[in-house]
């Protein structure tokens, strides 16, 4: 984990409620897809927390929807704005059981961490199928972005603008050797109920500290209580305890 | 002895910044990042008689300068604090510890303190009658001068270490319990612990926190800690800690102003992992400003 100085060198929106924002600084820290970041915000006690959707050696970027105010207030930020941010916080997807054909599932901004997921998948080799799901059409984005490295892609809209009517999983029947999923909580559950093979998932949560001192995210686990900001956010299907 | 360190009952601080109970879990992930010997001391995260794995999610939620939490002192349970994370702790942190109990009877307070009361890392022991996010215990006790007595008399027959009873806000009368507490034997006083409150969520219009009420902190509540550390300071004879919303060195210095002999500093280290050691390195500078030579003559000086 780092605490430094980022500066923001984009930030546009992607659709009325998703945006992009990327942010130049010292990203040693950052070592791979499926961990986040925690920014600082004016106004605003807590942190707010967002996975990182993809590094290079100067910069990392992040895809957020407006949720509430400290999102509805990020997206008034100018370019060359400065963030404190931590770095390099939580686990990353293992990529090593993913197979010859990975299927990668994201609700809404749950594509951030995919993204990064599906470029280091695709250098593998991979046949990588992406599912993205939103609840109509002009809320889609990063179809094309995932088109780009090589993936096949799949849209799902909840009342049937565009793509595939449904939600996420009516697009589930595609051949898959293993999957990565990351969205609501209500998802996670339905994907993980209706695949038919091994999996991981990332978890949201309403975080205090975001580097496992506060216990305020700690979710029971067939292996006992684990700090989602800490031991998770990629948790494996096998290990999750549903509520219900 | 610098002119930082200050004296918390009979055992030197070098300085007055203590990190907080249940925002320094204990001790390892803040020592990856700095070198906590820097501290005054720490208190470790609150411990009970066996593992508890708190309530259920979300525990957190954010208010206007400050935050709520309900975790529900989840922690490993004495004997794994014991076997486990004081040793690890030895191998990073040199000086002595404060331990933070709590519990669901006078009894299980007793047994937990009895088991730390062996550990020589253990420098003070912090009785919590005051965790507002358990069913009948922590709170319960601190909220009626008659059990905090009782909590507070069982500790000290089972331990020679300084006793400290961390009081909550949410009575009516703080000052009967902190003498209360002083009278059944204990050595000093924190206070406060989170004040109970709440938040609903307007698109779902539901609670934010699944207990439903959770404890505030962080600066919001600071000068209602400061007005209670001034009420209590005035009617016991044993030191009190202050503590609740402290996040920057001159805070330190209003509370200590008000009657602390120390301060606790809690959910800054969770929004700003090094916030102990930048008030550290910050008060002498601020000292010099204010025309202070040293922390413990201006104790309770705003009452002079």
């Amino acid at each position: 984990m780092k605490q430094s100085i980022f500066t923001i060198i984009e930030n546009r929106p992607l659709s009325p409620k998703a945006s992009r924002m990327r942010l130049q600084g010292d990203v040693s820290a950052i070592t791979g897809p499926g961990q986040f970041v925690d920014l600082a915000l004016d106004g605003f006690f807590l942190r707010r927390p967002f996975s990182v959707c993809d590094a290079d050696s100067n910069s990392f970027t992040i895809l957020y929807e407006r949720a509430g105010q400290g999102t509805e207030a990020m997206t008034a930020l100018p370019v060359g704005s400065k963030l404190d941010v931590l770095t390099g916080l939580g686990n990353t997807f293992d990529r090593t059981e993913a197979g010859d054909h990975p299927l990668l599932i994201a609700g809404g901004s749950g594509a951030s961490p995919l993204y990064w997921l599906a470029r280091l998948l695709r250098a593998e080799g991979k046949n990588v199928t992406v599912i993205l799901g939103f609840s109509s059409k002009e809320e889609v984005f990063y179809e094309e972005e995932f088109r780009a490295l090589g993936c096949e892609v799949l849209v799902t809209t909840e009342d049937g603008s565009y793509g595939i009517p449904g939600f996420v999983t009516a697009a589930m029947d595609r051949p898959c050797s293993y999957f990565y999923v990351c969205g609501s909580k209500l998802m996670l559950r339905e994907v993980c109920r209706r695949a038919e093979t091994s999996g991981q998932l990332s978890m949201a949560q309403r975080l205090g500290c975001g580097f496992g001192v506060c216990m305020g995210c700690t979710c029971q686990t067939v292996s006992g209580g684990k700090r989602l900001c800490k031991d998770g956010p990629v948790l494996r299907k096998e290990e999750v305890l549903w509520d219900d | 002895m610098g002119r930082l360190s200050v004296d918390l009952c009979g055992i030197e601080l070098d300085n007055p910044v203590i990190a907080a109970s249940g925002t320094f879990g204990y001790g390892c992930e803040f020592a990856e990042i700095y070198d906590i010997n820097c501290l005054g001391t720490f208190s470790f995260k609150g411990t009970t008689l066996e593992p508890r794995m708190g309530n259920p999610l979300p525990r957190i939620a954010e208010g206007r300068g400050g935050m709520l939490n309900s975790v529900g002192l989840q922690n490993p349970g004495v004997d794994a604090v014991i076997a486990e994370e004081l040793p690890r702790l030895a191998r990073f942190f040199r000086k002595p510890v404060m331990a933070n109990v709590s519990g669901f009877s006078v009894e299980e307070y007793a047994q937990v303190c009895e088991k730390l009361e062996a550990q020589p890392q253990v420098g003070w022991l912090e009785v919590n009658i005051s965790c507002p996010n358990v069913h009948g215990g922590g709170m319960s006790f601190g909220t009626d001068p008659e059990s905090a007595a009782a909590v507070t008399r069982a500790v000290r027959a089972v331990t020679a270490k300084p006793v400290i009873v961390k009081l909550s806000p949410n009575v009516t009368d703080i000052v009967s319990i902190a003498r209360a507490c002083e009278d059944a034997g204990a050595d000093g006083i924190s206070l406060i612990n989170t004040v109970m409150a709440m938040r609903i969520d307007l698109n779902t219009r539901q609670p934010v926190l699944a207990n439903l009420t959770g404890g505030l902190s962080g600066p919001a509540v600071f000068p209602l800690a400061l007005r209670m550390v001034w009420q209590v300071s005035d009617a016991v004879h044993i030191p009190v800690i202050g503590l609740g919303g402290i996040s920057s060195a001159e805070d330190v210095i209003e509370m200590m102003l008000a009657g602390a002999c120390a301060v606790e500093v809690g959910s800054a280290n969770l929004v700003r992992p090094t916030a102990c050691r930048d008030i550290i390195e910050a008060l002498p500078a601020v000292m010099d400003r204010l025309g202070i030579d040293n922390l413990k003559s201006i104790i309770g000086g705003a009452k002079a």
